[in-house]
């Protein structure tokens, strides 16, 4: 067996892994820096992303294109206002305190899963995605007539795939240019310095948080939205990408996107090269000690603040 | 005019300040004088609604301060220079003065106006503020409340930790900003600095006013300050 084009495979796979990882990261992270809450139903906001992608697509039909258009836009919207509805109707009310959000948001993510549970039913749906050709991945071999292209059996991605990996760098991008250019970006990183200082020139720190909660919420919509004509849509789809979200954002470093994004690619890779030569469970297991060596090397993470 | 009522506050349930009362009208200078820990902050944190205060009134212009959202407070038009500068630190030295000028909803004009009080912050525009020299940090924070446009400007401590040059630099901004007809409270560890400058003098004790008193008696009284505050 060749090896470099399984590496080629295998890179692919893990950057879509990334890509979905990252968006999803990156709004945990977002959540984690400026408000101090460490969200765990992330992977609640994210499965309902999915769900009510599906719904959206299936109460649409026509054209998969349209449908799945229609799930990128509504899907990350309402799960957006409802994050924002549960920052002002619970988080708000207990203070931030870092503690108790922990406490609540555990009981968020399960009124949230036993509601779709009820609702949506135990059944894994698929979202038909918007184009889907097949990509075959082509490799060279040395002939008696010199250097030749050939494509190995079975080696291929989707148009899909990729555009995946397209519009996830584009969004990370704008979330950049949303956080380093823009006057609202501003207001978002001086509450994350000092919420109190923040206050006392003028801004709506209640507005703010409600605001980052949401956009949070909905990047792991969105996140979801992109991932469910691969995977499918269950109410059990949350758990993995909250625990990996979860690990990136340790080895990212607290609250820093651009850390967040580093370690989301070099998870995402070591996802999905380690799951085409061994075994998905062995990416995990690999996952879970890398975060262990930086909380005990790096607490920090690669570009947190001590 | 900026006037607290016997308004008391505290963290936590543990009361800090106890029924403080005190005036400040335009163009004047109020220094408040305490040893650490007598309420001086608390008593500036509890006028900006960083502290809800548990009792009293701070009435400015005829509206409680109590009554009014913590971030609109700003935009009445009181500027707060907190302890330590507490800058946002990795912003910018421009991005500093931009949330400044939010708050007090101005324009460039106004930023043109501090960055000519502060020459120094316009040859570091681009830089991040946890980078500049204390002696610029002072001038960061006191440009960015300026920015503002206050009528009134709290200043906690803003000589804490500088040089004498740096200090005679602040005191003549305070001063110019008092003959432009800004109110101005302030607190202050170091006397010397501000009893030339002050119109009134507050002196704090475990978080209860003792006594008001024209800056010129103890100008011409120091023992007094022995009294007060053991200095």
């Amino acid at each position: 067996m060749e090896l470099a084009p399984y590496l080629i495979l295998g890179c692919i796979e893990g950057l879509v892994t990334a890509a979905v990882l990252a968006l999803m990261a990156v709004g945990l992270s977002l959540v984690f820096g400026v408000m101090r809450v460490v969200n765990v139903a992330h992977g609640e906001f994210f499965m309902l992303g999915a769900v009510l992608a599906w719904f959206v697509a299936d109460q649409l039909g026509g054209h998969p294109a349209i449908a799945f258009l229609a799930a990128l836009i509504i899907a990350p919207l309402l799960v957006g206002t409802l994050a924002m509805l549960a920052d002002m109707t619970i988080l708000k009310r207990i203070s931030y305190d870092p503690e108790r959000t922990i406490v609540a948001t555990i009981g968020l993510l399960y009124i949230i899963q036993q509601l779709t549970l009820m609702t949506y039913g135990s059944n894994a749906r698929p979202v038909e995605p918007p184009f889907n050709q097949r990509i075959a991945i082509p490799w060279f071999e040395w002939t008696d007539g010199g250097l030749s292209l050939y494509w190995p059996w079975g080696l291929g991605t989707t148009s899909y795939k990729l555009a995946v990996i397209g519009f996830a760098i584009i969004l990370l991008l704008g979330i950049w240019v949303l956080m380093t250019r823009t006057r609202i970006g501003l207001i978002m990183r001086a509450t994350q310095l000092d919420r109190d200082v923040a206050q006392a020139y003028g801004i709506n720190v209640d507005r703010v948080y409600a605001m980052v909660f949401g956009l949070g919420a909905g990047l792991a919509a969105l996140a979801a939205v992109l991932i469910v004509p691969i995977q499918q849509a269950h109410y059990l789809m949350g758990h993995d990408p909250l625990l990996l979200s979860f690990i990136v954002v340790i080895i990212g470093g607290l609250g820093s996107l651009v850390g967040t994004v580093i370690a989301a690619v070099m998870i995402g890779l070591s996802d999905g090269l380690i799951s085409v030569f061994f075994t998905p469970t062995l990416a995990k297991i690999i996952a879970t000690l890398m975060v262990t060596f930086v909380l005990i090397f790096r607490p920090s993470g690669l570009m947190g603040s001590k | 005019m900026l006037e607290m009522r016997s308004v008391s506050s505290g963290y936590d349930g543990a009361r800090v300040l106890q029924e403080v009362s005190l005036s400040l009208s335009a163009g004047e200078i109020v220094c408040i004088l305490g040893r650490n820990g007598a309420g001086k902050t608390t008593m500036m944190k509890t006028i900006m609604g960083l502290i809800r205060a548990d009792s009293g009134q701070i009435l400015y212009h005829g509206t409680d301060l109590l009554d009014v959202p913590p971030h609109q407070i700003a935009g009445l038009g009181i500027g707060y220079i907190p302890q330590g500068r507490r800058l946002f630190s990795e912003l910018t030295v421009a991005e500093n003065l931009e949330i400044g000028l939010m708050a007090g909803g101005k324009g460039n004009a106004t930023r043109d106006k501090v960055l000519g009080m502060f020459p120094r912050l316009a040859e570091r525009l681009h830089q991040r503020a946890n980078t500049l020299s204390g002696g610029e940090q002072q001038m960061l924070a006191t440009g960015r409340a300026l920015c503002l446009e206050p009528q009134m400007l709290l200043l906690d401590e803003p000589t804490e930790g500088l040089q004498p040059s740096m200090i005679a630099l602040i005191r003549d901004t305070v001063v110019a900003l008092k003959e432009t007809g800004v109110g101005i409270l302030l607190v202050e560890q170091r006397v010397d600095a501000v009893l030339s400058i002050a119109d009134k003098v507050m002196f704090l004790e475990n978080g209860k006013s003792q006594d008001i008193m024209p800056a010129s008696t103890l100008r011409e009284n120091p023992d007094l300050l022995k009294k007060y505050i053991g200095v």
